[in-house]
């Protein structure tokens, strides 16, 4: 007993058992619905992109820590959790080149350009997303999209044919009683569980909201961002839509607004840390998704809200510092 | 007994890992052959020496002379000779000079300790002038001098005594089996607190992971007017003061200001039991309950040491070491102090010896900064821990500065807490440092 040697290190001398790696894997566990959802609707090939998506995530970020000479990390599993995403923001049709390049964008550039895991300032699989829509635009948009079933045929989605006019707003009043039979309009039914056209992880509302529940359940993401953001959607569009609950209910299930307020939305390297500023997103995204959808030129706003939101986020740090406990009010 | 559970905002769930030695009575610790009494035990002046080499002394013997206001005197534990006087490491990792008495085994009791008048004929200033003599200083861990506390400078009003029980690190029971055990002293003491203050409201603040402490203290305080006992939700840092006080009263003691500034006054369920021991016994404060426990300790035990025994008589008293020990901590495991060697005395202030083994005391690696805001979500004095540890690191104190680091009570909750296993209590601590570091250098230009 006379000649041991203890460690020191200053305290706390317990850790919790939270770990990147965990939170990263509640993620992928929490897409998974979402996968078997395209998988039913949009048939096993989707399973190519995203394997394609993740294999070129995880190997760019492989390379570019050997190239910048900084540790590998590819275990913590960030780089799988970008692929999915990236992967869950393309049409079912997209070619694999396309779907590599997009991955490689997103962690090469987006991530590791500017400091590795959680310093990239926009999330990488939206800012990847942004760029394979402006550099291929007919085979990100309408042209790309499929609906559902065997006979998979290209179809509009839900949101173009909104943009088209048959949108809620001019119509007559809708009860989702006629909706269902409706040529023109698409089934609140279908949007919620996915049935319809568009990317393949965004179309399943019910899966989205599965893995969402997860998430919050296990303390992964906080309620403030996906609710205020979904919510707000909802209530703007109630308003524009000249009040009908059909528009309520479409326009925050149609798109890929639960895939961005519950997954996108939420990343922490891109999103506020306070739960001031997590609402401050929310209301924000929520304001421009709603702008862009009804007078934009695109028919689909979720993702450009997001990266502007994104980039504002550092501002919002700076105003929505917490009140320090015991802080003495300023007298006048 | 139907209490409310009260709390505060943030904190974290650490394992309590109690149950190895919440239900074990205290036992009184075999003699040791030396004790080492440090000099300062306590926040404040050192004390002086008043006995030499080859002095006898006895149980209870003051032994050093408090130095100024904020001071306490020590006195000796043992019956014997004085062998030494000399500097000797501590738990705070500086050498302290100590009076190391040679044990003569025979428990001779000063004939100066008798019990007083008791505390119905004792006058407020009486108790105060008792207690710093029975050498009280806070024995929840920062070991402040109880007398300064009870001493509100003119200007300042305290309604409300507040006990700490809540005991919120893990692993620790001492203040525990105090309650359960004692729980007629630690009222007794908190009725002396207020006399001594002249107050009328007095807490006694438990959390809820200890029913039977509840209801001890609870059938003692039954019918006594003013005296009230708190359930505090189970969550950590629950016992720091500030936080305490938020949950029992609702009152925020202001940014850089101490208790008093909210009207009350706080100590620890064992610094409460210690009055009541002085007052009613005459004995001052020479013993204390200290839980050895851990995984690295063959068996884990509440024990009433003497104060100035070594680490390693207790440990021995406790079967030694578990195959080899990793990590032994002064204190709780979220801010006790991890010690380099286990030949340092036990003081007023050491509640626990935690040995962890080598498995649990490796060191986590740390990763980047996920930004996922848990140290944010869990800080009790909502500051933002990963702003401040940023600019530390980057040695930008000014910024840190700004970001409110010296608000920082230092619990822990944000390292505990974090995913990706950053410095972040380790890098405020310096912060703190470097910025008074300067601001003395400026008062002084």
């Amino acid at each position: 007993m006379s000649s041991m040697i203890f460690r020191v290190s200053s305290s706390p001398h317990i850790r919790s058992n939270e770990s990147t790696q965990r939170i990263m894997l509640d993620v992928i566990i929490a897409l998974i619905p979402a996968l078997l959802a395209a998988i039913y609707f949009f048939g096993v090939k989707v399973l190519t992109v995203v394997l394609i998506s993740v294999v070129f995530a995880v190997a760019t970020e492989y390379a570019m820590q050997k190239i910048l000479n900084r540790p590998i990390t590819i275990n913590d599993l960030s780089a799988v959790v970008t692929g999915l995403l990236l992967a869950y923001n393309v049409p079912p049709t997209a070619p694999w080149w396309m779907v590599a390049i997009g991955s490689i964008f997103a962690i090469a550039i987006v991530k590791h350009c500017f400091g590795g895991l959680g310093h990239n300032f926009m999330n990488p699989a939206l800012a990847a997303r942004a760029v394979l829509l402006a550099s291929w635009p007919v085979r990100m948009s309408s042209a790309a999209f499929v609906s559902p079933g065997v006979n998979a045929v290209t179809a509009a989605t839900p949101l173009s044919l909104f943009k088209a006019g048959a949108g809620c707003g001019n119509r007559i009043v809708i009860t989702s009683a006629t909706v269902a039979t409706s040529d023109t309009l698409t089934s609140l039914w279908d949007l919620f569980i996915g049935n319809i056209g568009g990317c393949i992880g965004e179309t399943s509302a019910l899966a989205l909201l599965i893995g969402g529940l997860y998430l919050i359940y296990r303390g992964v993401i906080s309620y403030r961002i996906p609710l205020t953001y979904i919510g707000t959607v909802g209530i703007l569009s109630y308003i524009l839509g000249g009040f009908h609950v059909y528009c309520f209910t479409f326009h925050m299930l149609a798109g890929g607004l639960f895939l961005g307020a519950i997954f996108m939305a939420t990343d922490y390297s891109s999103s506020p840390l306070t739960a001031k500023g997590q609402i401050i997103m929310g209301l924000g995204a929520g304001l421009l998704t709603v702008l862009i959808r009804f007078f934009g030129a695109y028919p689909e706003g979720v993702s450009y809200s997001i990266l502007l939101m994104n980039v504002a986020t550092p501002l919002i740090d700076r105003f929505t510092i917490p009140r320090k406990f015991g802080e003495v009010k300023k007298s006048a | 007994m139907n209490l409310k559970t009260l709390s505060f905002k943030g904190g974290t769930h650490p394992p309590h890992n109690k149950g190895t030695t919440e239900n074990l009575k205290v036992v009184q610790s075999k003699q040791p052959d030396t004790v080492a009494i440090p000099m300062v035990q306590h926040i404040g002046a050192p004390c002086e020496p008043i006995v030499q080499k080859g002095d006898q002394v006895e149980v209870g013997q003051k032994i050093g002379e408090a130095k100024g206001f904020v001071s306490v005197p020590v006195h000796s534990s043992v019956s014997g000779e004085v062998i030494a006087i000399e500097p000797r490491l501590t738990s705070g990792g500086s050498a302290i000079t100590c009076v190391v008495i040679k044990n003569d085994m025979k428990d001779t009791v000063y004939e100066g300790i008798v019990p007083t008048a008791g505390i119905d004929k004792l006058s407020s200033e009486e108790i105060i002038n008792i207690i710093k003599e029975a050498g009280l200083a806070g024995m929840g861990g920062a070991a402040f001098p109880a007398h300064v506390k009870l001493s509100i400078p003119p200007g300042k009003t305290v309604d409300t005594v507040i006990l700490n029980g809540s005991e919120c690190e893990p692993y620790l029971t001492a203040d525990h089996r105090l309650l359960v055990e004692r729980p007629e002293d630690v009222v007794d003491g908190l009725i002396i607190f207020m006399k001594a203050l002249n107050v009328k409201k007095g807490f006694i603040g438990i959390e809820n992971n200890k029913p039977d402490a509840l209801e001890a203290v609870y059938n003692i305080v039954k019918g006594k007017e003013g005296i009230e006992v708190v359930a505090l939700k189970t969550k950590y840092p629950q016992g720091a003061e500030k936080q305490l006080i938020n949950a029992c009263i609702d009152r925020e003691v202001p940014s850089g200001g101490l208790p008093a500034d909210a009207g009350v006054v706080v100590n620890n369920v064992g610094t409460a039991a210690a009055a009541a021991e002085a007052i009613k016994r005459g004995m001052p404060l020479i013993k204390r309950i200290v839980t050895i426990t851990g995984k690295g300790v063959k068996n884990p035990q509440n024990l009433l040491v003497r104060i100035g025994t070594s680490f390693r008589d207790v440990i021995e008293e406790c079967g030694g070491f578990v195959g080899t020990p990793g990590k032994v901590i002064a204190g709780g495991p979220m801010m006790g102090i991890a010690q380099y060697s286990i030949d340092i005395p036990v003081i007023k202030g050491t509640s626990g010896i935690l040995v962890l083994t080598e498995e649990e005391a490796k060191l986590p690696e740390s990763s980047n900064c996920i930004r996922c805001g848990k140290c944010i979500e869990v800080c009790p004095i909502n500051l933002m821990p990963v702003n401040i540890s940023n600019y530390a690191l980057e040695d930008r104190f000014e910024q840190a500065e700004s970001c409110n680091a010296l608000d920082c009570i230092e619990c822990g909750a944000c390292s505990f807490i974090c995913p990706a296993k950053r410095p972040l209590v380790d890098s405020i601590r310096v912060a703190k440092r470097e910025i008074l570091a300067k601001r003395k250098k400026a008062q002084s230009k």
